[in-house]
């Protein structure tokens, strides 16, 4: 269906995702024995099975129901229990909406979330097993701390992160077989902070997840074809979202495209747009996400199909260098 | 521990005072959700004036014992309790439902002191209780959790979740409490949606069920006496299922499921208050009589 950047996701070899998601979280287990995980029938898929084999009696299942899922966590917590609450991405923002608001948002209390299967990683399963529209659900609940991990490394940071810091947490992690991004977990990670993947000057590509490093594969394209300077800026944390990193981009390269494995409605793309549009500063414009109810496949043909892949990134930065758009740095005509 | 007869008039008392404070709330307020409120007056009485082991000075006392009011909207008489047992200003009643005020129709445990759970939106609570219980497991505390949810509420399948869960894991520590007053706000429950046989269902669904007089503070004793019992161990959790009557006590209305949400006018205030008193009078000469 594309060819160029496409990555094939039977063939890849990389670290899985929610398996360091699995061992970080029975480190943490064995090291505090106030830490649950709740599971809804997805034990194995959510891949606990490290924490089934250090801590079984912590491991509590409740069967496929995730609604009791949310409210068992906000119980626990309530009581001084810190529980991980792991289920599809898909369920835990839909199906548990409402559990997820009240139980947890409302009452702030300190469970966290990680929510796996997100975007399209699912991608065969189709519409009902994708989660495109969990990001603009999360993003609207007060008190919730939204982070979208670009690869096993970063999900470690996140959930450490998670555990360190008192209130509810929505991690966002794939099925698994991600793309590596970064060596190791020493990056630098922190909450709220975007990570440059690229310094650029003349655009900036502003990612989360899996797309993440499929606009690092485009900034390096477009550096070598294009003689551009792409600047690409991991936005791991969409709420609270990196207010300085995103008017530093629109300052310092006037361009920006949004792009994430997510409806174009309500995710990073509307986190992005609304700090633009609230500083009052102008900049030429992107969000590339899904359009609709995704196509069903193999993640990467479903990226390259909605233009989030590299090969798309590469043609929207393209699209919108050539916008007729002004260069110069005096602000004051543009208000 | 048998109820004494002394023991008996004094909680007929102070649920006396606390159906005229819950009245009086609703004149404060304007309005509020009357019939459900004083359905399970008698349940709050009983366990915040017999058998909560809780510390007033001491609100989130990590070893207290929880109580989870699932069918939220009873709160116009929950705060009355709240209040009365020294956890809020009493003053506090007067603003309920009003701009700005910490109580709202649903009380918010982050606002209102005493409260275990923020709750409103129906189906939310046993699901909590479960956690609270697994949590007690989990820590080793010795702590017990009550939740009550109304019949009504049982059309929400996230309560049957959670009584899966609790069978599953036989939390014995968490008493389930059904307020049975037979209404919801469309009309009688088994017109709307009919729950019969509701106690052969909560039987299946792996609990005790023992079926009282919610509005008999003996027989809801003698009750938790036996589910407290069964705590000790780990096993089948109790569910007291409680006949009631929606509105019980202003005599007028109650059994009627319009008394589910009611605004109420200076003269039928005095109206009510009178009946309150019938009912009282009615109730310790039951005490006379039963306990001899």
């Amino acid at each position: 269906m594309a060819g160029g950047f496409v990555y094939n996701a039977i063939d890849q070899t990389e670290v899985a995702t929610a398996e360091i998601y699995g061992k970080a979280i029975a480190d943490i287990m064995l090291n505090d024995p106030k830490v649950v995980a709740i599971t809804a029938d997805l034990a194995k898929s959510t891949k606990l099975g490290d924490v089934l084999k250090v801590c079984p009696e912590r491991v509590i299942n409740v069967g496929i129901a995730e609604q009791d899922m949310f409210g068992v966590a906000a119980g626990m917590a309530r009581a001084g229990v810190i529980p991980f609450v792991s289920g599809f991405s898909a369920f835990c923002s839909m199906r548990a909406c409402d559990q997820l608001h009240t139980d947890i948002c409302y009452q702030n209390v300190n469970a966290k979330i990680v929510a796996t299967h997100s975007g399209t990683s699912f991608g065969q399963a189709g519409s009902t097993h994708h989660a495109i529209t969990d990001l603009a659900i999360t993003r609207a609940m007060p008190n919730l701390t939204v982070i979208v991990p670009a690869d096993g490394f970063e999900t470690a940071n996140a959930v450490n992160a998670a555990y360190n810091t008192e209130g509810p947490f929505y991690i966002r992690i794939n099925r698994g077989f991600d793309l590596v991004l970064y060596d190791n977990m020493d990056y630098g990670f922190e909450v709220g902070k975007a990570v440059t993947i690229n310094e650029g000057t003349d655009i900036t590509v502003i990612a989360c997840g899996s797309c993440v490093a499929q606009a690092k594969k485009a900034a390096e394209f477009l550096k070598n074809a294009d003689g551009l300077s792409v600047r690409v800026l991991n936005m791991h944390t969409i709420k609270p979202i990196d207010k300085d990193a995103i008017l530093k981009a629109v300052l310092e390269t006037r361009r920006i495209i949004t792009v994430e494995d997510h409806l174009v409605t309500g995710g990073l793309g509307s986190a992005v747009a609304e700090v633009v549009v609230d500083s009052g500063k102008a900049c030429a414009f992107k969000m590339l996400g899904h359009k609709g109810f995704a196509m069903i496949g193999l993640q990467e043909d479903i990226m390259a199909d909605a233009g989030i892949d590299a090969n798309g990134i590469i043609a929207s930065v393209r699209e919108v260098m050539n916008k007729d758009f002004e260069e110069d740095n005096d602000w004051d005509d543009e208000y | 521990m048998a109820l004494t007869k002394q023991e008996w008039l004094d909680l007929e008392k102070k649920a006396h005072e606390l159906r005229h404070l819950t009245l009086q709330t609703t004149v404060w307020a304007g309005s509020g959700h009357l019939g459900g409120g004083l359905s399970v007056l008698d349940l709050l009485t009983v366990l915040y004036h017999k058998y909560l082991n809780i510390k007033v000075d001491e609100p989130k006392w990590e070893d207290r014992d929880r109580f989870i009011l699932s069918k939220g909207h009873a709160a116009i008489a929950y705060a009355p309790v709240l209040c009365d047992k020294g956890f809020n200003d009493p003053e506090m009643l007067k603003t309920f439902n009003l701009s700005g005020s910490k109580m709202g129709m649903h009380l918010d445990s982050n606002k209102v002191v005493g409260v275990d759970a923020s709750t409103g939106s129906l189906g939310h609570g046993c699901s909590i209780a479960a956690g609270t219980a697994l949590a007690a497991r989990i820590l080793g505390k010795d702590y017990l959790t009550y939740v009550v949810t109304g019949d009504g509420e049982l059309d929400e399948g996230s309560n049957w979740e959670a009584f899966m869960t609790m069978n599953q894991y036989k939390l014995s520590n968490c008493i389930v409490f059904v307020d049975r007053n037979h209404n919801m706000i469309d009309g009688p429950t088994e017109e709307v949606m009919a729950l019969e046989p509701l106690a052969d269902k909560l039987t299946s669904f792996g609990f005790n069920t023992i079926c009282v007089d919610g509005n008999n503070i003996k027989e809801l004793c003698d009750a938790i006496d036996v589910a407290i019992e069964r705590s000790k161990e780990a096993q089948a959790p109790t569910c007291i299922l409680m006949d009631t009557l929606k509105g019980a006590g202003i005599l007028s209305v109650q059994g009627d499921y319009h008394c589910h949400y009611m605004a109420i006018d200076d003269p039928t205030f005095e109206k009510y208050k009178a009946e309150l008193d019938q009912y009282y009078a009615d109730r310790v000469a039951r005490v006379e009589k039963e306990a001899e």
